[in-house]
């Protein structure tokens, strides 16, 4: 057998190249660097990293070759031996991608809030607790691995949509991961939760890798190939009904599923939104969707198009179970950031409303929206969104430092009217009130899944909106027309932590409660609820989501549109 | 938009064409004075965002500035229509496109405005009475300390309730639709010191968003029939949709304006609402909002004449309303109940008129004109009783106070006469139209009709007698005064309004005026003169207001002690029990009827409601314990997800 060397097409990877190649300084910067320069270093190495991409991925996708037929627009080159598809959808969800990444460097960036230190433990090998852990907060030691490992998973989720094989989807999804856990566990306030949210995404993590590999497997066994292309051929020449074919998607689907916390694989999602840094689940509540649909979207539309009967149904069926049960869960939760994360869980069912919209192009009219160019348009307006919101979390604290018990959140607006109103845009537009972006971008996924004659879930999905909009306005209530809470009461209200029926596992439990209980007496004896101003970049990062929110609803044409004319998948 | 130019012929032209055809709306660009009709939305909006961003520096003169915006907004309103007056017929729709909303490719939503016949009389009745209610509330909310918020909110309803009849889309109008509730929600919780008042705002917020539900699935299946969801664009293609598709889309248009209109099955939100301060009571849940409902049927004319079996049970939904709330108003004690009973049954004529097709759009409007006044001054002048009497809303503590409040007395006496439609006053030609119409096109509904009209009768009489005449039964400390000038004024505009608001149906004015939107009818041949009708109407009412005036008024209606928990208080009302045997006599047979309906009311729909929200509640409990936090049961559920995923996979596949 002869060995012939791939064909790479340097000329379009190349702000995959930058980013890479910017993470990769940023390990060597970790190494060379003194120390007291680190913090700029990496910051610096990041965010021109990310910039080039950003830059290089316009220039790309300018310049991509057509190869669509006349009635489908598509545009873009396969290449590493059709292993990666760069096409329009691909760029547009490498500048989203960016630009989230961007916005979490600006987050990890914040040291103003902890004076002077980052939101990142200070030595995350001490123990909690410890003489250790102590001398490296006093010394004020810095994690600033924290930048590289943003930009690996940067690198795995600008790979993850651009998968057009099924091996490379695998990598790219464990590239994407495996920073991911590490800086989940990195907080640097209420550690013993945060290690535990790590490692519980990590097995879970694990798991369902396996599953997707053991599809990966199965579909091999069916088609006799990796690539999607080829995929694809042995699904319309073959025998649909095939069990080994069906299994191996459902498993695959599984790992994707996971990825993007569907019901019923949205388990860790709130331990994990919970238990990290805020700024780290800012960014992974945006950017790992974005990236995850991506990916599902070309699984979906690319590998397995033609199977599009059986698959359809399974994607009802957890659409509706993940709007239903994401909607309907948040309605119970008393921590801020577990009330965003199962919000999450919601507008995952949402974008799968999109997703399902798929129809062959022919029926699609010349007016009318595609089911890809809605749900591009959705990860827009939720990602921007949740970082926002995310973010904002961050900024609302008390002496122990984030203050994500809801009760506490009362009387917000009175205190700090800005704040509390950002905040509110943010929930409004997550739950799809007129004018606002999130309105535009349901309008747009539920116009889809209805033309494809989903309108059951698209019932169920109005009907999901319908108490979500009660628990978002809730909260607008809460921090605006509810008096302020007792102090003194209100630092017990700050339990629910690991788990929403009991705390963490058992053996963590124990240490949960005292590494909590120190901070929860300690909030007793602080002063109220504050909104402390945070540094520059954080400032920035809050404003261009609110432009965002506000733009997309009033002028969502500009957006919706060059998601429209990016075109299609290549196959 | 591609689909308008399916609408070559004009308006006219359409008109023209025979009595079956259904005007298109193909407004004409905006000109002159009418591109400014931007200003009505943007004035009020201005005064709701100034008051609250402004915060306590605008304390001072906050509740001013709202006032003016609203009338700024009249005087517009004015000057367009009298504009208007003026143009030939075919030169009365302007549309006006304030930029694109949502565009992609070749597909656009526009942010549409639509100024035609119909909308400007929207924009007449909303900004008019809302002018005289801001007006009015300077008076009423003079001692509340939040004032300036309640004058903030009144105007972000006056121009959400703008942008609902101006808009020129489904989603323009679906935009104002949210925006009337939140501001309905805001209004009705406003003292939200009151437990009662939190869960009134909830539960109309909660029952609201079934009708919103409705609407926005009407509008999205027009999309994806049609293409576009602009009033012109689906007119001109209305016709060319499957009747299933159109009666599915009436349906739900149907569902959403019952949420909002307070039509059976979802009316159990309205009488709770009376929670909120009473010009809120009088703007929004009897002039104004309440009616966006029967605006949006007569607004989606194109789709009900198309789908007669929508039509059909927009007819049925009426007729049941407005026997319902009819029978309501007759066992409540509370003043504001009565009327908010009344109110549901009147939007029931409206609904009614609106369901009966190109005979009716007309009269439905002509009546929510005439309602809009009169139930406003009667709202206001509730709330004049109430001011007067410390804020009691117990009618059996009323009694008598037609000496002690000689305007409100006044004022109230005439809407009440308009009500119940004695000859004449306003309401007499507004309700005489439609129970006529309903029979000669439906006997059954218009019976139904017949009928609610002497029960009206009957309880605005027995409403009538409670507060302003028989024996004092005053709370000891009530001195009961008139109100000051700012509350009265608005009373007798209103008064006079409702005495005069008849000219409108003067040589058929309304019906010719909104002919360009709705259609007109062919005339029917009348089996009988009109003034039969009226006669046999007219001689209905006698009765029910008779048979009030012998089993109330004729009685002495027992004194009561002002304290709720004194023994003597529990005897008084022993024979307060005696008058409303007498009540059930009155109705006779019917009593069970009364109580059923009251108990279905309070029962059934009120626990459908909070058991929906304590269901989801427990449900959300119970689905909480399955996140536990052990990372062994999150491993189980992935693997019993797998196993859902690749078995429906395969079920699909191989069944």
């Amino acid at each position: 057998m002869e060995f012939s060397a791939p064909q790479i097409a340097h000329e379009v990877l190349w702000p995959a190249y930058v980013v890479f190649g910017a993470a990769l300084l940023g390990v060597l910067g970790e190494a060379f660097l003194p120390r007291r320069r680190r913090f700029v270093g990496q910051v610096a190495i990041a965010t021109l990293g990310l910039i080039g991409g950003l830059v290089g991925t316009a220039l790309v996708a300018l310049d991509l070759p057509s190869v669509g037929s006349d009635d489908v627009a598509a545009y873009g080159v396969t290449t590493v031996g059709d292993t990666v598809a760069l096409d329009g959808p691909t760029m547009f969800l490498w500048g989203l991608v960016l630009l989230l990444g961007l916005g979490g460097v600006g987050l990890f960036a914040e040291r103003r809030l902890e004076s002077g230190l980052s939101a990142f433990a200070g030595q995350a090998a001490a123990l909690p607790g410890t003489e250790a852990e102590r001398k490296a907060s006093t010394e004020g030691l810095d994690h600033t691995e924290v930048y590289p490992l943003l930009m690996f998973a940067v690198v795995g989720m600008m790979l993850f949509p651009a998968a057009n094989d099924l091996l490379t989807l695998f990598v790219a999804l464990e590239v994407l991961s495996l920073p991911l856990y590490l800086l989940c566990g990195l907080s640097r306030r209420r550690r013993l939760l945060s290690q535990e949210a790590a490692m519980k995404y990590f097995l879970l993590g694990a798991f369902s890798s396996g599953f997707v590999i053991y599809g990966i497997a199965l579909v091999y066994g069916f088609s006799g190939s990796m690539s999607y292309a080829a995929v694809t051929e042995a699904v319309r020449a073959g025998d649909s009904g095939s069990v080994l074919l069906l299994t191996g998607l459902g498993m695959i689907t599984v790992g994707m599923l996971f990825k993007v916390g569907a019901v019923p694989f949205h388990a860790w999602t709130p331990d994990v939104y919970q238990g990290a840094p805020t700024a780290v689940t800012a960014f992974m509540s945006a950017a790992t969707k974005v990236a995850a649909f991506g990916a599902t979207l070309r699984l979906f539309y690319v590998a397995f198009g033609s199977e599009r009967w059986t698959w359809q149904p399974m994607l009802w069926v957890v659409a509706i179970i993940t709007m239903l049960v994401g909607a309907v869960l948040a309605v119970s939760q008393t921590d801020v950031k577990r009330m965003l994360a199962y919000s999450s869980i919601a507008h995952t069912g949402f974008i799968l409303t999109g997703l399902i919209g798929l129809r062959d192009t022919a029926e699609v009219g010349p007016a009318e929206i595609t089911s890809l160019q809605a749900v591009l348009f959705y990860l827009v307006t939720y990602s921007f969104a949740t970082l926002g919101a995310f973010a904002l979390v961050g900024v609302v604290r008390d002496d122990s430092g984030e203050v994500t018990a809801m009760a506490r959140w009362a009387g917000l607006g009175r205190r700090s009217p800005v704040v509390a109103g950002v905040f509110a845009l943010f929930l409004l537009s997550m739950a799809g009130i007129p004018l606002t972006a999130g309105f535009v971008g349901k309008w747009a996924v539920f116009a889809v899944a209805v033309s494809a004659g989903a309108w059951p879930v698209v019932v169920v999905a109005l009907a999901s909106s319908m108490i979500a909009v009660f628990f978002y306005v809730r909260v607008i209530l809460l921090m605006y027309f509810t008096a302020d809470p007792d102090p003194s009461k209100a630092g017990s209200a700050d339990v629910g932590v690991g788990g929403d029926a009991a705390l963490a596992g058992a053996s963590s439990s124990t240490e949960a409660e005292r590494g909590t209980v120190t901070v929860r007496s300690r909030a007793r004896v602080a002063d109220a609820v504050r909104v402390e101003t945070p540094s520059l970049a954080t400032v920035v990062v809050i404003a261009v989501c609110v432009g965002v929110t506000v733009l997309l609803g009033v002028m969502p044409g500009p957006v919706l549109d060059l998601a429209g004319s990016v075109g299609t998948f290549i196959r | 938009m591609s689909f308008v130019s399916v609408a070559a012929a004009g308006p006219l032209s359409m008109a023209a064409s025979g009595g079956e055809g259904i005007p298109v709306v193909d407004p004409l660009q905006a000109t002159g004075a009418f591109s400014l009709m931007w200003l009505l939305i943007a004035l009020p909006l201005a005064g709701a965002v100034v008051l609250l961003l402004g915060g306590r520096a605008t304390d001072k003169w906050g509740h001013l500035l709202g006032t003016a915006t609203s009338f700024a907004s009249f005087g517009l309103g004015i000057y367009l229509f009298v504009e208007m007056l003026g143009l030939s017929e075919e030169e009365r729709q302007h549309g006006l496109r304030l930029f694109d909303w949502i565009t992609a490719g070749s597909f656009t939503v526009g942010f549409d405005l639509l100024l035609d016949p119909l909308s400007i009389l929207f924009v007449l009745l909303i900004t008019g009475v809302g002018s005289l209610i801001h007006l009015y509330s300077i008076g009423y909310m003079a001692h509340d300390d939040r004032r300036r918020r309640f004058f903030a909110y009144l105007n972000l309803f006056v121009a959400a309730m703008l942008m609902l009849v101006l808009a020129g889309d489904f989603l323009g109008l679906f935009l104002g639709w949210e925006g009337v509730g939140l501001a309905s929600y805001l209004l009705i919780g406003f003292w939200q010191h009151k437990p009662s008042a939190a869960a009134a705002a909830k539960k109309a917020f909660v029952i609201n968003r079934v009708g919103d539900m409705g609407l926005s699935l009407a509008i999205m299946l027009m999309f994806v029939t049609f293409g576009t969801s602009s009033f012109a664009g689906v007119s001109a293609v209305a016709g060319e949709a499957s009747e299933a598709t159109l009666t599915t889309i009436g349906l739900l248009l149907l569902l959403g304006a019952c949420g909002k209109s307070a039509q059976v099955p979802l009316q159990a939100w309205l009488l709770d609402a009376m929670e909120g301060p009473t010009p809120v009571s009088a703007l929004i849940h009897a002039a104004t909002m309440v009616t966006a409902g029967v605006y949006l049927v007569v607004r989606a004319n194109f789709i009900f004449e198309n789908a007669p079996i929508a039509q059909t049970v927009v007819v049925v939904v009426a007729c049941v309303t407005l026997i319902w709330g009819a029978v309501i108003g007759c066992a409540r004690d509370d003043i504001k109940k009565v009327l908010a009973g009344s109110t549901m049954s009147q939007i029931g004529y409206m609904m009614l008129a609106a369901g009966l097709g190109t005979a009716g759009y007309a009269y439905a409007i002509f009546h929510l004109i005439t309602h809009g006044f009169f139930k406003a001054n009667m709202f206001l002048g509730a709330g004049s009783v109430m001011h007067g009497m410390d804020d009691e809303v117990d009618m059996r503590r009323y009694g008598a106070l037609s000496r002690a409040m000689p305007i409100t007395f006044v004022t109230f006496g005439l809407g009440y006469l308009a009500i119940i439609g004695f000859p004449f006053f306003s309401g007499f030609f507004s309700k005489d139209r439609i129970i006529e119409t309903a029979l000669l096109e439906n006997p059954v509904a218009g019976v139904a009709a017949l009928i609610g009209a002497g029960v009206t009768g009957f309880y605005m009489t027995r409403l009538m007698l409670m507060t302003y005449f028989t024996n004092k039964r005053w709370a000891e400390k009530a001195h009961p005064h008139e109100s000051p000038a700012t509350m009265t004024t608005p009373l007798v505009v209103l008064a006079a309004l409702s005495v005069f608001g008849g000219v409108l149906i003067l040589s058929d004015w309304i019906k010719y005026w909104l002919a360009p939107v709705v259609g007109e009818a062919e005339e029917h041949s009348m089996p009988v003169p009109p003034i039969v009708f009226s006669i046999v109407i007219t001689v209905v009412v006698a009765i029910g207001v008779a048979l009030a005036f012998f089993l109330v008024g004729r009685r002495d209606v027992p004194r009561e002690a002002p304290t709720d928990v004194s023994p003597l208080t529990r005897a008084a009302r022993a024979d307060l029990y005696g008058d409303a045997i007498n009540e059930g006599l009155v109705v006779g047979p019917g009593r069970v009827l009364v109580e059923g309906v009251t108990l279905t009311d309070a029962k059934v729909v009120d626990g459908l409601v909070e058991g929906g929200s304590y269901g989801i509640g427990g449900l959300s409990g119970r689905l909480r314990r399955l996140q536990n936090g052990f990372v062994r049961s999150y491993a189980a559920a992935v693997l019993l997800g797998v196993l859902v995923v690749v078995g429906v996979l395969l079920v699909v596949a191989l069944a």
